[in-house]
This record gives structure tokens, sequence and C-alpha cells, in this order.
């Protein structure tokens, strides 16, 4: 059996829905965070796939990269606003941070 | 051959990716760490499979090294020994898996249903042709992109600063 485009989107595809379990089930921010990168290694999964099969240049490949990059600094940003969070409130934890909740 | 490979990294992706939210054995942080740094490593070799070589490159470079190595850093700086222990509720657990298994069955069904193209892959993601593309049309996107690292830094180390006004 031939491995196309589809294979591809199916794997993409559980390993977003995968991500996205881990950011809604898991309540420890890093953990969360990890889901994050997950479902964005997913999307970078299906682009490239599509770069390969569906079009014929190289723009999705170029997409990727800019993903990566963009993710690179969400994470470092992201990183130092958790240890920000955690100097204020000893924890890393969901449930602790709950000031905005009405 | 190139099947067999396929379903390789493809199940390895499926199973570290589950094993760095769902680790059976251990809720450690570190773990699920380590875990992405595999699912990371797989993703790579599915790209290799795709003919995105330059890619597979970055994407350990940068994910593998750089990322991973901050997320250590920062779990080895925060102590989280007393989160192992906390237990998830078992009403989040049921509402967020429902929730995302109904997103994946409308992926799924979505797939299944949609005319795909036929696979007539030529196209090769080597360095030389992703770099003149990078460097010819997409040359705005890639400074403005420069410009985001930079806000980035400056925001990182506002943040990090001791007193955070």
């Amino acid at each position: 059996m031939n491995v196309g485009l589809e294979h591809y989107l199916v794997v993409s595809g559980i390993l977003f829905c995968l991500g996205l379990a881990g950011v809604i089930v898991r309540r420890n921010l890093l953990v969360m965070y990890m889901g994050l990168e997950l479902m964005l290694n997913a999307a970078n999964l299906a682009l490239v796939a599509f770069s390969r099969f569906a079009t014929n240049n190289l723009d999705g490949q170029v997409f990727v990269f800019f993903v990566i990059t963009v993710a690179a600094a969400e994470v470092s940003v992201g990183l130092a606003l958790i240890v920000a969070l955690y100097r204020k409130r000893q924890s890393a934890h969901v449930e602790d941070l709950t000031t905005m909740k009405l | 051959m190139h099947e067999i490979l396929f379903y390789t990294f493809a199940l390895l992706t499926l199973v570290f990716g589950f094993l760095v939210i769902a680790n059976p054995f251990s809720l450690n942080p570190v773990t699920s760490a380590m875990f992405l740094v595999l699912t990371i490593v797989s993703l790579a070799g599915l790209f290799v499979l795709l003919h995105a070589y330059f890619l597979a490159a970055v994407q350990i470079l940068v994910y593998a090294g750089a990322v991973m190595v901050l997320f250590l850093f920062v779990i080895m700086l925060l102590d989280l020994k007393a989160e192992e222990r906390r237990r998830l509720k078992a009403f989040g657990v049921v509402a967020g898996l429902s929730s995302v298994g109904a997103i994946l069955a409308i992926f799924l069904v979505t797939l299944a249903r949609s005319p795909l193209p036929a696979a007539t892959p030529a196209l090769e993601g080597g360095t030389i042709p992703l770099g003149k593309l990078l460097f010819s049309n997409y040359v705005l996107p890639f400074e403005i992109l420069s410009v985001l690292l930079l806000v980035a830094m400056v925001g990182v180390i506002l943040l990090s600063k001791k007193d955070l006004k």
C-alpha cells in the first residue's frame, strides 16, 4: 500500500488531538506547554505533507520554518512568564492561579 | 521500504506523544520533556521521508536542542516535587477526553470525505531551493521574524527581572 497524503494527515490529526488532550487534561503549566508544542508540530507535519503532495512549490516548507521560529520565541516568553508566576505564587499549577476568576 | 519506515516513525511519534501527556509510570515533567524530545526526533524522521531534509535538521537543532534545553532548565529551576502528588479530577478528564475525541472524529470524517490530490511527489526540500525562496519571495516575513525574535528577547529579559513592576 502506497503511503500518500492521507496517511500523513491522519498522523498529524492524531498528534494534534494528543496535544490538545494534554492541554485540556493536565493541570501542570509546563506539561500544558509541551502539549502546545505537540500541536504546533502536528500542524508542521500537515504543512510539509501538503507541500510535498498537494502543491508543486516549497511555500509550505518556508511556512514551517517560520512556525518553528515563532514557536521558539513563544516558548522562551512563556517559560519566562511561568518562572515569574512561580516566583509570586510558588506554584506552576493552574488551579492555584485563579486570581482573575470571578 | 518507504512504507515500513513511515509506519515505524508514525507509530513512534504517536506512542511517544501519548507518553508526553499521559505517562502511566510517572507524572514528572522531566519524563514528559524527555518523551517530547523523542517525539520530535521521530517527527524529524517523518520530515526526511517527506524529502524536507533542511526542516528535519532544523527540527532537531531548534526543538530537540534549544527548546528542550530551555524546558529542562525551567523544570530544574522550579521545585516541582509537590506537584507530582496531585491527582487529576475525574470530571475534567472525562469531559476533556470526550471533547478531544469529538474533534478527532470530525478530523477523520472530514479526511475520509474530502477528495485528496493524487500523489505526484517530485519536490525536493533541500537547503538551496529553500534558502533561495526564503531570501527572494519571503524576505519581508524573514526580516519581520528577526524583529520578533528581538522583541521576544527583550521581553524575556524584562520578565525575568527580580522585582517585576
